[in-house]
């Protein structure tokens, strides 16, 4: 991470957890960050969709979590040691988990350095982000939590 | 002066307040001469009026004020209840009821004068003194009593019936009799903590038998800078005031002895006019002051004559011990510090849980930590049950205001009925208490409404005029029961099944099919009244089905029977803890789950041979009973571990008659469960209310057994 950066006054910067889902990078706003969790054993919760993987208990609270990738229509998550589940705090859903790869840093990122995309009814993961920020490690999709966590229809 | 930090308790108090005048007053209407239920009225209303005004609320001071003055009169005898103004005071407190509403919503009592209510309070007072014409000898003893109230207080204290007895008794037996008016020195800041003080030093050697203002306001701070009590003492009046004065910033302490015409008098009740002819004596008393030494003699001729109404007071007198309203001990806590004190609990009982696992795996366990973990169970079922029994209400606060309700409604319907209740201390967790009137209050008014039939019909098929509500509360088991039941027309099905089927809510053929039972439960659907008139009591179509989703959201269910022409019950089931329940724990395939201990009903080890085929169901028979069975292995889409071959496990649940097997793949065992929720974001999944986390710290599912069936 480029320290000078760190450095700047915040206000102008926003910092975003980067986590792999598959080959791409993802950025997750810190301020819905409640907790990382390594991978445990998940309850499966019968006859919801399939993107809800069941509830794990978190310090005695029972916790839903959820897959990104059946979500977003990628292939289904494989757990592997690096395998994580990040606890969001949403204003709107509460508390719930969700599953990435891995969990690689913390950046942080000039806002003029996020560029907001374009809508595009016709890809539908673009829906899903609400940015893309440029970061010396390269590009990062900066993922639009409100929409990955609403009920589909 | 800030009191919206007071705001909350006010708008509680009032409301207790309220209630209690609601329930005295009905008493009142039975019974109008009571005079322990006038005193109350007086005591609720006295106390109302002291808070409206401390809160600022002038208007509900106002109307309070000249409902206490109505009181006052009836306390004194001057005027009757009757039922006019019984009519009245129920109008005042629904007045009141609606300033408080507004204090809620906006904490403004709103500019409703209500001058109608007040004028009528008035004419109650002007008319009714009037033909009782206030005895001549009382009028005097009024004046002496105010003229003297400038210089001490004590003398316009007025006395009722129980401290007049025990005064005079006193008096008789020998004991002096003193009035004391205190005055604190207007720089005091802790009025109500000095005058506690001086409450201490007088009781030390004497008893206090009433105070100006009462003592509760004195607590509250609610007088000037004067207050007055009479008391009983065995010391010297010089003694008594100078123990007064010892207390720092008072001023003042002004005291005489009162005889035997003083106690009567200042009660301007009618024992006073036997004393009549001690009148100057009684007049002159007030100027009798500390200096005066010898007063046990003068103090006796009055008490000869005042002989004539002893008897009549006498027993009186050894009945005021009993008669004193007994004080609660209580302390008044925020609901959420029991919710925050219940979750530390049910944390407690996780932990219970772990360690009871952890020494299971652990293999090595030696008796001394069994017998430890043991005791500690012992000790978190306990404190659960106590803390369960501190968020536990009697359901009375609740169901107290349904006499009113159904005198009201017995004047709006035109219909004569009564209301008998029972089981009214039946407890209930706090949540639930506050929120199961409203169904109640929609199931009343339904058997009032459509229940019960008018006085002419009634007659006509031989049932007594006045119909009959019964409400009746009892616990059973791990559940509490709510009946109300009515011995009306009943439910007419064929007017149901008509009905539903013009509303398309079935169809024809449908309806055909159907039991009565089921019919019945269309009444449940949303939108469906039968009512041929709409009313405002009811018949708005909506009703039935907001009580049953209100019950079934307190996780409890509702069930109706009936006859026709012998009326309806109607049957709430409500579980007493929503918290920790007693569950057991069930295995399929690789996946545990809890079932509630409260709804199954037993556990029977089936041959595969015995399941039986009914319309392509699976069905089992058990003791004469066809009970259908559930694969639960099927509707969780888990595969089964087990051969086919092998006998089933088959947990047989109850909702209300109905019974359902669940087939399981193993018991695990009884377990104390923490319910957890699964939140809002996954609700989809109707067969599971809840989770809980067991003692290896993995979620388990709770099944919901209701919506299984």
């Amino acid at each position: 991470m480029n320290e000078i950066e760190e450095l700047r006054p915040v206000g102008e910067t926003t910092q975003f957890i980067v986590i792999k889902l598959g080959d791409e990078q993802y950025g997750i706003d810190i301020k819905y960050i409640d907790n990382i969790v390594r991978m445990q054993h998940i309850t499966r919760v019968p006859k919801v969709d399939e993107y809800l993987k069941g509830v794990i208990n978190l310090r005695g609270e029972v916790i839903p979590v959820m897959s990104i990738r059946i979500k977003m229509g990628l292939e289904k998550d494989v757990e592997t040691k690096s395998s994580r589940i990040i606890i969001l705090k949403l204003e709107q859903q509460g508390t719930i988990g969700v599953i990435v790869d891995e969990v690689r840093e913390v950046v942080t990122l000039e806002n003029e350095r996020i560029e907001k995309v374009a809508y595009d009814s016709k890809d539908e993961n673009a829906n899903f982000l609400c940015g893309v920020g440029k970061s010396d490690g390269g590009l990062i999709s900066l993922l639009d939590l409100n929409a990955v966590v609403l009920e589909s229809v | 002066m800030d009191v919206s930090q007071y705001l909350e308790i006010f708008l509680d108090e009032t409301n207790e307040h309220l209630q209690n005048l609601n329930t005295q007053i009905l008493s009142l209407e039975q019974d109008p001469e009571n005079m322990d239920t006038i005193n109350e009225i007086f005591r609720a209303a006295h106390s109302l009026k002291g808070m409206a005004g401390t809160m600022g609320y002038k208007r509900m001071q106002t109307l309070t004020h000249d409902m206490e003055n109505v009181f006052s009169e009836v306390r004194n005898g001057n005027i009757k209840v009757k039922a006019d103004m019984i009519d009245v005071l129920f109008q005042c407190l629904d007045a009141l009821e609606e300033y408080n509403t507004n204090i809620r919503e906006s904490s403004d009592e709103g500019t409703n004068d209500n001058g109608a209510l007040i004028k009528r309070l008035n004419d109650i007072m002007g008319g009714d003194s009037d033909d009782s014409a206030a005895p001549s000898g009382q009028a005097p003893q009024a004046q002496a009593a105010e003229t003297a109230a400038v210089g001490g207080g004590f003398v316009g204290i007025k006395l009722n019936e129980n401290q007049q007895s025990v005064l005079s008794e006193a008096i008789r037996q020998g004991k002096r009799v003193y009035g004391l008016t205190v005055k604190v020195q207007e720089s005091c800041i802790l009025k109500a903590a000095r005058a506690f003080l001086v409450f201490k030093a007088i009781e030390d050697t004497s008893e206090i038998i009433v105070s100006d203002p009462s003592s509760q306001d004195i607590e509250d701070e609610k007088f000037e800078q004067h207050f007055s009590l009479i008391i009983v003492s065995e010391a010297e009046l010089n003694e008594v005031v100078k123990a007064a004065k010892s207390v720092s910033e008072i001023e003042d302490v002004s005291g005489s002895v009162l005889n035997l015409d003083d106690v009567g008098g200042a009660g301007q009740t009618e024992e006073s006019h036997a004393a009549e002819t001690a009148e100057p004596v009684a007049a002159a008393a007030p100027a009798e002051t500390v200096q005066a030494p010898a007063e046990t003699p003068a103090a006796a001729p009055p008490a000869e004559a005042a002989q004539t109404p002893a008897p009549a007071a006498a027993p009186a007198a050894k009945k005021a011990p009993v008669n004193r309203p007994v004080v609660n001990r209580t302390v008044r806590v925020d609901i959420e510090k029991l919710d925050t004190l219940m979750n530390l609990v049910s944390e407690l009982i996780i932990a219970k849980n772990s360690l009871v696992s952890a020494s299971a795996m652990s293999g090595n366990s030696s008796q001394a930590v069994n017998e430890q973990i043991e005791y500690l169970e012992s000790v978190t079922t306990s404190l659960h049950e106590s803390v369960m029994k501190v968020r536990m209400v009697p359901i009375e606060s609740t169901v107290n205001k349904f006499p009113r309700m159904v005198r009201d409604l017995q004047k709006k319907l035109g219909k004569k009925m009564e209301l008998y209740m029972s089981g009214e201390e039946t407890e209930l967790d706090r949540t639930v208490v506050d929120q199961i009137g409203d169904p109640l209050m929609h199931l009343l008014r339904n058997s009032a409404d459509h229940g019960l039939e008018s006085a002419a019909v009634r007659k006509e098929r031989g049932k007594p005029e006045v119909g009959s509500i019964f409400l009746d509360a009892y616990q059973d088991g791990n559940n509490v029961v709510i009946e109300v039941r009515d011995d009306g027309n009943g439910i007419d099905t064929k007017a149901v099944k008509n009905k539903a089927i013009e509303r398309g809510v079935i169809t024809p053929e449908q309806g055909e099919a159907m039991s009565e039972k089921e019919i019945i439960n269309l009444l449940f659907n949303a939108g469906f009244s039968t009512a041929k008139v709409v009313s405002d009591v009811s018949g708005r179509g909506v009703g039935l089905d907001v009580v049953k989703s209100m019950i079934e959201s307190l996780s409890g269910e509702v069930e109706v029977k009936s006859k026709l022409g012998e009326g309806s019950t109607w049957t709430i089931r409500l579980p007493l803890t929503l918290a920790i329940i007693q569950a057991l724990m069930v295995e399929i395939g690789d996946e545990k789950y809890a079932i509630a201990l409260g709804s199954i009903q037993t556990i029977e080890d089936i041959l595969p041979s015995d399941v039986k085929l009914v319309q392509a169901k699976e069905v089992i028979q058990l003791r004469d009973l066809v009970i259908p069975l559930i694969r639960l292995n099927e509707i969780l889409d888990i595969p089964s571990k087990k051969d086919p071959e092998e006998n089933l496990v088959v947990v047989v649940v109850k909702k209300g008659d109905k019974l359902a097997g669940l087939v399981v793949d193993e018991l695990i065992g009884q377990q104390e469960i923490v319910i957890k929720s699964l939140g809002k974001y996954i609700s989809k999944c109707k067969i599971i209310s809840g989770a809980t986390v067991l003692g290896d710290g993995e979620v388990a599912l709770i099944l919901d057994a209701n919506a299984l069936i």
